[in-house]
């Protein structure tokens, strides 16, 4: 009896959790579709602010959009390409030993710095170089920013990994650095796809980090694929990434400051734009993630 | 004619344990072993639960370095090379001594990938050539009739008999000379055990096989000489036949006979 009552009391308590978040993550969602829902058009994601937008003029927020998925795709490619050597160090170079748990604590701290101070120090790094506030100052300190939570999730994925693995993989003559690139390496692809993404996430909706380092421009990023990138590539990619940019969540925290409530539904807007950018990066990462772990071993 | 002459001046024991000691976190595991394991014959390793067999087996390719905290002394010799001499590559070392363990461990990789990667990672030849190994090697694994037209599937889906004979192929493809089996059938269904102890039977015509099993009826089935560890000391070694009909100690008497 009492056995079946712990039963019951502790299912009720797991779906009670459960239903709490997800009635507030529906709550968040539902609050910030309601109010932006009306204000989405074609216009808002294809056209760059008019002067006096902020003030009910016409136009969109295009330069946000592109500034936005530029950064976070720049940013999520920097960070992962940082990532990935230093999660195969830690599981195959380094596994197990007190250096590689020193720098697992050190990266969960840096995970809890406040976005503001990479931010600062981004800037700092910055001012350092002479740079301009531009897309690339934002990609390298959003990329600061994202690569704690990257490498801690990947790393976390890397560790579960079966050591038998490796063994396996010493057993037919390998070396480490075929284990960690052909065996380690392929096994935890699909942790590489979620860390991405929850990096991704994290990098693309931060108002802090960028806030100094992008700047905010009404200008839309031009496109670095142009034909100039054939002719003179290091012109076409300084007219994209030595340029401010302006991101979805600046452009929401403008949009939010302005007296006006018309002008304020906008950020709602943004900030629908914002999720559907999240969600649909979600969803890419499960297939990629679903394509990749087709080897696997579960 | 070379090969016929160097075979001749070839010596009976492929592999020579000379004094062989090791010790794992500071306890004596391995005591004093000295013995050779014959050329082109299955060797059983036989003993109690935790006599130290699979470690005497990893200590003939060196998988014992992966574990942190062993310290080895002694010689193994193969072929009269000491694996245990300073600055030796190991990977080499493995490439030439195979190990097929317990539980088959697939990579995460086709069923093709899984047995191309010793050669790829080798560099040997083509993409024909690559083929012909495959092939070749789950034929000698008896696998080939059942996977012939879904090479390309994930590994995980074959069971875990076909799984074992899979990892045997991959061991096979990296062209070793010995291959070490530690209890490859103990977690197989009888069918799947048996298939790959006729594997074994096959596979000593062109390598040196020993074998660490818990199963002494399948020692009697398979070995050709036995060798009886029990608490990291080497009791008693000889062919199958004087360790099974007549052992000289009362010991391994009592083993074979508590186990039967």
């Amino acid at each position: 009896m009492r056995r079946r009552v712990m039963e019951t009391c502790f299912k009720a308590i797991t779906c009670a959790a459960t239903g709490i978040i997800v009635v507030i993550l529906l709550t968040i969602i539902w609050a910030i579709a309601a109010k932006g829902w009306h204000t989405l058009s074609w216009a808002l994601i294809s056209q760059a602010p008019t002067g006096d937008y902020y003030m009910g003029g016409g136009g969109g927020i295009a330069n946000a959009v592109v500034g936005s998925i530029y950064l976070g795709v720049g940013a999520t490619l920097l960070a992962l390409i940082l990532s990935v050597p230093v999660i195969l160090y830690l599981r195959v170079y380094a596994d197990g030993s007190r250096f590689a748990n020193l720098i697992r604590g050190l990266l969960d701290v840096l995970w809890g710095v406040p976005s503001i101070v990479i931010g600062a120090f981004g800037f700092m790094i910055m001012v350092y170089f002479g740079m301009r506030a531009s897309l690339l100052a934002g990609i390298v300190t959003v990329a600061m920013l994202e690569l704690p939570i990257m490498i801690r999730a990947i790393d976390e994925a890397a560790n579960i990994i079966p050591r038998e693995l490796d063994e396996t993989a010493y057993g037919l003559g390998s070396t480490k650095f075929e284990t960690a690139v052909r065996v380690i390496g392929r096994q935890v692809l699909p942790g590489v796809a979620t860390g991405a993404l929850l990096a991704f996430g994290r990098g693309v909706g931060d108002a802090a980090s960028v806030l100094f380092t992008t700047g905010a421009t009404d200008n839309v990023p031009q496109s670095i694929f142009t034909r100039t990138l054939l002719t003179h590539p290091g012109e076409a990619l300084s007219a994209t990434f030595l340029k401010p940019a302006s991101t979805l969540p600046v452009a929401i925290f403008q949009l939010l400051n302005t007296p006006f409530e018309a002008v304020q539904n906008r950020a709602y807007g943004a900030a629908l734009i914002l999720v559907i950018l999240v969600l649909s990066a979600s969803i890419l990462s499960r297939v990629l993630s679903a394509s990749l772990g087709k080897h696997i071993i579960r | 004619m070379t090969t016929a002459i160097r075979k001749e001046n070839m010596d009976v024991n492929h592999i020579k344990i000379e004094k062989l000691n090791l010790w794992y976190q500071g306890t004596h595991v391995l005591k004093d072993i000295n013995v050779g394991i014959p050329r082109h014959q299955v060797t059983a390793i036989i003993g109690p639960s935790g006599c130290g067999k699979t470690t005497l087996l990893r200590c003939i390719n060196r998988m014992i370095d992966l574990f942190p905290g062993t310290r080895a002394e002694g010689r193994v010799l193969l072929d009269g090379f000491d694996i245990y001499e300073r600055g030796v590559d190991v990977t080499a070392i493995r490439k030439r001594i195979g190990l097929i363990s317990q539980k088959p461990v697939l990579l995460p990789m086709s069923i093709f990938e899984n047995v191309a990667y010793g050669p790829r990672i080798y560099g040997a030849g083509g993409r024909k050539k690559l083929k012909e190994t495959v092939e070749r090697c789950l034929k000698t694994s008896g696998l080939w009739e059942e996977v012939k037209n879904r090479l390309k599937e994930p590994a995980t889906r074959l069971s875990i008999g076909q799984q074992q004979r899979l990892c045997v192929a991959r061991g096979l493809a990296v062209e070793p000379e010995v291959l070490l089996f530690d209890e490859p059938t103990s977690a197989l269904d009888p069918m799947s055990s048996m298939r790959i102890e006729q594997e074994i039977v096959l596979l000593k015509k062109s390598y040196t096989c020993l074998i660490v099993t818990h199963n002494i009826q399948q020692a009697i089935r398979i070995a050709d000489n036995v060798l009886f560890v029990s608490e990291g000391e080497l009791v008693e070694s000889g062919s199958a036949q004087e360790i099974f009909e007549s052992p000289k100690k009362a010991f391994t008497q009592a083993f074979i006979a508590g186990s039967m």
